[in-house]
């Protein structure tokens, strides 16, 4: 295992963040620590506790124990200073189809207290940025799924924040559109050093993306490290899917539940 | 980052009007909603407020049966339309959208309240459908412009208490199909159990006790009072005021409280 920086670089410090559900562990007895601007991919099968563990970090959800800092805010007493410094994209969809693409972005913009003067230049710069210029007035009941993830993408970095996390960002997306919405979130990294603290099942878009990666199994932290690193300590010759199925069991574990599935069916629907 | 400092007051108030003006943009395309809204108070106002006012069953003072329910009849599609609201919140939830709005810094109060002032202000589509009914069925209305603003003030606050009662409800039911049961088990007793349709003089001691708790009669009282010629109010103006924003108030707080069991 390797977990580097000094203190002063980490954005993200989680000590032994537990989450229970009733008798049910989701998220058990979790630490890892995730250096500022780093790409970070959390993974793990259905289940696993990914999405519990971003509810958590994002303030959605009190853990059962532990803690973590973001940004340097304790999410169990400094919540609105989370809440300041961080992004969130959640699995299912997240802008309304009833308003267009400009507006999902202008009521953000004022949610978060952007100053009134760099309000439209703010927006302006993230539809062009996110290639939805031409979109802008459009009703984002009309756009394809690539065009939503993107404007969702733009309207949770208006405010710049230090961390965004992603649960599953490319979820239902064409290979096309999938690849248009990594590049602009490695771009938006190269520009504003944003850390990205995202979910994924496609283990290739870890692989490209990410610095280093967490792997997640009934809620533990099986493995973490650099690709290569997790690669090699299989022995030689393992790639990334050796690695997975060695940690979490199989591709397609049991655990999936209806609530997973039907969010995910939501998303695909509204995508469709 | 681009923090600066505001006053929670002020961010709370500001926050809450942004999020009702999003709200009501969301509206444009709703037109259909708003005509089959107008069926039922029209229901209400042409068939059985005609055959109880010829039947003469009830006896309301010196006030006509017609012109004693038109404000009841306003009241109850408020409390109609503002009780369903809370399904909004599930369909929200169930997308990642509420999701999204409570991982901002946004006061959770505002986001309540903000929510319920635009139903609120949806609903005064209401109070022209019953202006307008009352006009042509010869009901006595009270003009005078401090009177209709009352009227408007008393529908918006009577909105917004009722929606977010029912976003109160969303909030601990949380799926689509326990709602609209809750829903409709809530709608018949706080419109039987007020002074909309009938004076409480006549009810049983019991049922009186109880619409003396029931929200909706003091919303009845108040629109009676602003609505008709001649001011009729049975409990006061100000206690009619005081009760429903009181209940408005706590029923924010609540809310406020409740909305984050919706991101778990
Ligand atoms: N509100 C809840 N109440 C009860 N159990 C829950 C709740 N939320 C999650 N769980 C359970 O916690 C476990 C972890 O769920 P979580 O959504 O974090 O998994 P995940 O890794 O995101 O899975 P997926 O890849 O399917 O999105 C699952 O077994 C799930 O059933
Ligand atoms: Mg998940």
């Amino acid at each position: 295992m390797v977990s580097s920086g000094n203190m002063s670089n980490l954005v993200l410090e989680i000590k032994n963040l537990t989450r229970r559900f009733g008798v049910f562990t989701a998220v058990d007895d979790l630490t890892l620590s995730v250096n500022a601007g780093e790409v970070f991919g959390l993974l793990g099968s259905n289940g696993a506790g990914k999405t519990t563990t971003i509810k958590m970090l994002t303030t959605l959800l009190p853990p059962t124990s532990g803690e973590a800092r973001v940004a340097g805010f304790s999410i169990t007493t400094q919540a609105v200073g989370v809440r300041r410094a961080i992004g969130y994209v959640p699995q299912a969809v997240s802008v309304d189809g009833s308003l267009t693409g400009y507006e999902n972005l202008l009521i953000f913009a004022k949610l978060y207290d952007l100053p009134h003067r760099e309000q439209q230049a703010r927006i302006a710069e993230a539809l062009d940025f996110m290639n939805l210029a031409a979109d802008a007035k459009r009703l984002v009941g009309e756009y394809s799924g690539g065009m939503v993830r993107r404007l969702e993408i733009a309207q949770s970095t208006l405010h710049r924040p230090k961390v965004l996390f992603l649960d599953e960002p490319t979820v239902g997306l064409d290979p096309i559109a999938r690849d248009a919405v990594w590049k602009h979130l490695i771009d938006m990294r190269a520009n504003y050093g944003t850390t990205l603290f995202f979910t994924t099942h496609y283990l290739e878009e870890a692989e490209s993306h990410c610095d280093r990666i967490a792997i997640m199994h009934q809620g533990k932290l099986d493995a973490l490290g650099t690709c290569k690193e997790l690669e090699a300590s299989l022995g030689p010759g393992h790639t990334l899917n050796d690695v997975f199925v060695h940690y979490a069991g199989s591709a397609l574990d049991t655990g999936n539940n209806f609530r997973a599935v039907s969010a995910e069916r939501a998303t695909a629907e509204r995508l469709g | 980052m681009t923090a600066t400092f505001i006053h929670p007051l002020t961010s709370f108030v500001q926050k809450t009007f942004v999020i009702t003006e999003f709200e009501l943009r969301k509206l444009r395309h709703d037109f259909t909603e708003l005509i089959t809204r107008a069926l039922q108070p029209a229901l209400w106002l042409l068939i059985f407020g005609q055959v109880f006012a010829r039947s003469g069953a009830m006896h309301t003072g010196n006030i006509p049966y017609l012109d004693f329910i038109a404000p009841g009849i306003l009241a109850q599609s408020v409390l109609f339309v503002a009780i369903f609201y809370g399904i909004n919140v599930i369909w929200e939830r169930d997308l990642g959208i509420v999701q999204k709005f409570l991982a901002s810094p946004t006061p959770r109060a505002a986001l309540v309240l903000g929510k319920g002032f635009s139903a609120g202000i949806r609903t005064l589509s209401q109070a022209v459908i019953v202006y307008s009914l009352s006009l042509l069925l010869g009901v006595k209305l009270n003009w005078s412009p401090l009177a209709l603003f009352n009227v408007l003030v008393i529908v918006i606050l009577a909105a917004t208490l009722f929606s977010t009662f029912s976003l109160v409800i969303a909030c601990i039911v949380k799926t689509r199909e326990r709602f609209m049961g809750v829903g409709q088990v809530l709608t018949m007793p706080l419109f039987f159990a007020s002074n909309a349709i009938y004076p409480t003089d006549i009810m049983p001691g019991w049922l009186k006790m109880v619409s003396h708790l029931n929200p909706l009669t003091y919303v009845v009282d108040a629109l009676r009072t602003c609505m008709l010629a001649g001011s009729p109010s049975t409990l006061g103006l100000s206690l009619d005021y005081a009760v429903i924003l009181m209940t408005m108030t706590i029923l924010v707080f609540v809310g406020a409280r409740l909305y984050p069991r919706l991101a778990t």
